[in-house]
């Protein structure tokens, strides 16, 4: 293992997102922000609280769910297209690093940076909603789990971006819909039956239940069926992975 | 001296069928410095890619210091650093950074006195705290060296090193690559400028279409291939060329004649020639030698080989 090579992956790519610091947090932030005064507060007060719960605590863990998986994903699909785009990917070509080194240092930078923004849009939360957190190790796994995940993900899509159009096409026209529908906002139950068995095909709603579970104890899908859901979505991105560097597929001619 | 690099009946097709290297075998010897020469598009990047990793070879096999560059890629590429053609960088990063990064990527621990001193050999150490897009062209090309230097590699690619350069900055590479075979650093650099091949290489390789044509000492290539001219300025300018002199590979310039003799052969000719002259009343004002330079020799190949090849398509 070229232990080494991970390190300097990672810390560059986390060089690139302390240089912009104040971007990385604001926009998630003021997000936040919005759909606390939006949906918490405008709406929320008008609504019934879901499953016990009132309605602007129970948006949190969608939210977060939100800002994380949108964040894992163009992060981690910026950090690999970025030197593709501009040619320094030459140096990773030719470097004694195998697929494995260069995705965790991609990987783990791009988790890293969206851990980050989580962690601060639950900071953020606190001060609009009373909040405990009945499993918080649960929490953290959840959160660190997805953040690899779509990092992954996004990992691929980088790879597979020919221009930045594409690279933005696929968070917009796919994660963004499936986390919306995913139950960020609602729980499933409270929609009408032929479209809670549409959504059990959505695998964004297994996530977001199981990290709801980790905050309040209760889900719409039992937790081990989250975390197979998880595992599986991981190790299918790994599999891609493995493959595309095994083919060289979009990266070595 | 043992070879460093070896490259067997390596053959690169791309996607859409392009074959742009045709069965090439290739030794680099430890601490020279070689110039791959070769007109655009004659598979000079192919070839470095396919050797350094960043292109799959279609088929044949590559060694660097013994190391197979498939099955012990790690042992391989530690030993090589490369120089694309293209420059390729972070615009955002200070110099350092990159640096520091290319060192980390080849499993090289810290050593940033070490950078130091690649960064000082290349002019760059007061501006290893700049941003690569505050800098020049040329101090954009250092940092690629610099990158390629950072992890003490024993085999370093130069791509076109000294392309669309001013020749000051030239010169100044010539110095670095010197530097650097002094420091025991095998060279190959490829070039379509000849004078570059001929400034600084120890052996040159020649190569269009997918083909090395010849690999040779830079000095027995000019001797072997070598043609010398001798012009003859004449006092009055000829039309004709007399009938005594006939024997004599000779042909008329402006205010004189132009003699080409072979330096291989054991007779030049060019007494009994001076001596003919003499005989038919011509009156020489001066004469001059000319080597062919590496050029010359180069355009000659290059053809030939063109020739062969309409020939075999109309075949
Ligand atoms: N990715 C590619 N796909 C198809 N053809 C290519 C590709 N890259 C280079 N070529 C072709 O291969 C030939 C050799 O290119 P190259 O190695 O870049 O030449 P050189 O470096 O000697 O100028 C050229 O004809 C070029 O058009
Ligand atoms: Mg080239």
């Amino acid at each position: 293992m070229n232990y080494q090579a991970i390190r300097s992956i990672y810390t560059f790519e986390m060089a690139r997102f302390f240089r912009t610091l104040m971007q990385s947090f604001i926009s998630p932030v003021i997000s936040t922000v919005l759909y606390f005064v939006v949906f918490g507060t405008a709406i929320g007060s008008r609504m019934e609280s879901v499953d016990g719960i009132g309605y602007g605590e129970f948006i949190v863990p969608g939210l977060i769910m939100l800002s994380v998986m949108t964040q894992a994903t163009s992060n981690a699909s910026f950090g690999i297209y970025f030197p593709k785009f501009i040619g320094t990917i030459y140096e990773l070509l030719s470097a004694p690093v195998s697929f494995l080194e260069i995705t965790v240092g991609y990987v783990g930078a791009a988790a890293t940076k969206a851990m980050f923004i989580g962690i601060i849009i639950l900071a953020t939360s606190f001060l609009f909603v009373d909040l405990t957190i009945q499993h918080p190790f649960a929490m953290i796994a959840f959160l660190t789990l997805t953040c690899l995940s779509f990092s992954l993900l996004g990992f691929i899509i980088g790879i597979w971006a020919g221009n930045f159009e594409q690279l933005q096409l696929i968070p917009l026209l796919i994660i963004t819909p499936l986390v919306f529908l995913g139950g960020s906002f609602y729980s499933v139950t409270m929609l009408p039956p032929i479209w809670q068995t549409i959504t059990m095909f959505n695998p964004v709603v297994y996530l977001i239940s199981g990290f709801r579970w980790s905050f309040f104890g209760t889900a719409d899908v039992p937790i081990g069926l989250s975390l197979m859901a998880i595992a599986l979505f991981t190790a299918v991105c790994l599999g891609i992975i493995a493959w595309i560097f095994k083919t060289g597929w979009r990266i070595r001619q | 001296m043992i070879n460093i690099v070896e490259v067997r009946r390596l053959t690169k097709t791309f996607d859409g069928g392009f074959e742009a290297l045709k069965s090439v075998n290739l030794d680099i010897k430890s601490g020279e410095i070689i110039a791959l020469l070769g007109p655009n598009g004659a598979g000079k990047t192919t070839l470095i890619s396919t050797i350094c990793g960043i292109m799959r070879g279609t088929s044949g096999t590559v060694t660097i210091g013994g190391h197979d560059t498939i099955t012990a890629y790690r042992s391989a590429r530690s030993l090589v650093g490369l120089v694309p053609q293209e420059i390729a960088l972070e615009p955002f990063e200070k110099v350092i950074n990159t640096v520091r990064f290319s060192r980390g990527l080849f499993g090289k621990s810290p050593n940033d006195a070490y950078l130091k001193k690649v960064l000082e050999s290349l002019s760059l150490w007061d501006k290893k705290d700049s941003k690569i897009m505050t800098l020049s062209g040329g101090m954009k090309r250092r940092v690629l060296i610099a990158k390629a230097l950072a992890h003490e590699p024993r085999v370093l690619f130069l791509d076109e090193p000294t392309a669309g350069v001013d020749v000051e900055l030239r010169k100044d590479m010539w110095q670095v690559v010197a530097q650097l075979k002094k420091d025991g650093v095998t060279i190959i650099l490829t070039t379509h400028y000849i004078e570059e091949a001929e400034a600084i290489a120890d052996r040159v390789g020649v190569i269009a279409k997918g083909e090395i044509l010849l690999v040779e000492n830079k000095a027995d290539l000019i001797t072997r291939m070598g043609q010398k001219t001798l012009k003859i300025d004449l006092a009055e300018s000829v039309k004709t060329i007399p009938k005594a002199l006939s024997k004599y590979n000779l042909t008329i310039e402006a205010n004189g004649l132009l003699y080409a003799y072979d330096t291989a052969e054991d007779r030049t000719g060019i007494t009994g020639l001076l001596a003919d002259l003499k005989k038919v009343g011509l009156k020489m004002i001066d004469i001059h030698t000319r080597q062919s330079s590496l050029e010359e020799i180069f355009v000659s190949l290059v053809s030939d080989k063109d020739m062969s090849v309409n020939k075999e398509d109309v075949a």
